[in-house]
């Protein structure tokens, strides 16, 4: 799993490429956090164009994240997302906490 | 008929999840699935592995299997741990349900599996582990 950032302001954009499961989820999880772990982040956009492979364990990822920036007034948008990966984002609803961009 | 099958055991590391899913995947090629088919395989024999590595053995050391079958154009997955087992199933299969709330599970793999497969069969034994039966069936004939 590979994961690309760049930050403009309050907002940063993560570029994700690769296979999200439970093996890859708590190196993106430390990842993430580390790049919001700045209290001036507000918003949190995954772009999940060049993830190849995404079960269960990135909804997992993606809720804790969304609680951290929630708590702080934030939020979390999710761009590029390819169509067997926005299956398994709707039949979480998933979409009713967090945004597409 | 086309019939084919295969048996394969691994170690319980989640670096096997990829691996398996890979195998799962490749045998199930064998019916010319749709891309789309081709990943409700892989994403539903995903989550069982995860689950064996993650729940059957809480992340100790132990063994996977994953069998495959096909039987003209139907496939079936057991995966199978001999770990702790599940008290009760029907809990387990509820959305959202989760044993490890502090492992930031999401409680949606079964879910995923359901809507994946045509067909989901859980057995478990509290103290001998746990098996995953997955099938799917192609409306069209293996080539």
């Amino acid at each position: 799993m590979q994961i690309n950032a760049t930050r403009k302001g309050q907002r940063i954009k993560a570029m994700l490429a690769g296979e999200l499961d439970h093996h890859s989820a708590q190196y993106v999880r430390e990842v993430l956090d580390s790049l919001i772990a700045d209290p001036q982040i507000r918003e949190l956009v995954l772009d999940m164009s060049n993830v190849e492979f995404m079960d269960s364990s990135g909804l997992g990822v993606i809720l804790g994240r969304y609680r951290t920036l929630s708590a702080r007034g934030g939020r979390l948008l999710l761009a590029g997302v390819p169509a067997p990966i926005d299956r398994i984002f709707r039949i979480s609803g998933i979409y009713a906490l967090v945004e597409r961009a | 008929m086309f019939k084919n099958q295969m048996h394969l055991q691994f170690s319980s590391l989640s670096q096997n999840e990829a691996f398996a899913r890979s195998v799962a995947g490749a045998f199930f090629s064998q019916l010319n699935p749709t891309l789309e088919q081709l990943t409700d395989v892989r994403t539903a024999v995903s989550e069982a592995v995860t689950n064996a590595i993650i729940h059957g053995y809480r992340n100790r050391e132990g063994l996977v299997t994953l069998e495959g079958y096909i039987n003209g154009s139907s496939a079936k997955f057991i995966i199978r741990d001999y770990g702790i087992g599940i008290e009760d199933v029907a809990l387990a299969r509820q959305p959202f349900y989760t044993s490890h709330p502090e492992l930031e599970r999401s409680g949606m793999g079964f879910t995923v599996m359901e809507t994946f497969m045509d067909e989901v069969e859980v057995e478990s034994s509290p103290g001998k582990g746990t098996a995953v039966t997955l099938e799917k069936t192609l409306r069209r004939e293996a080539q």
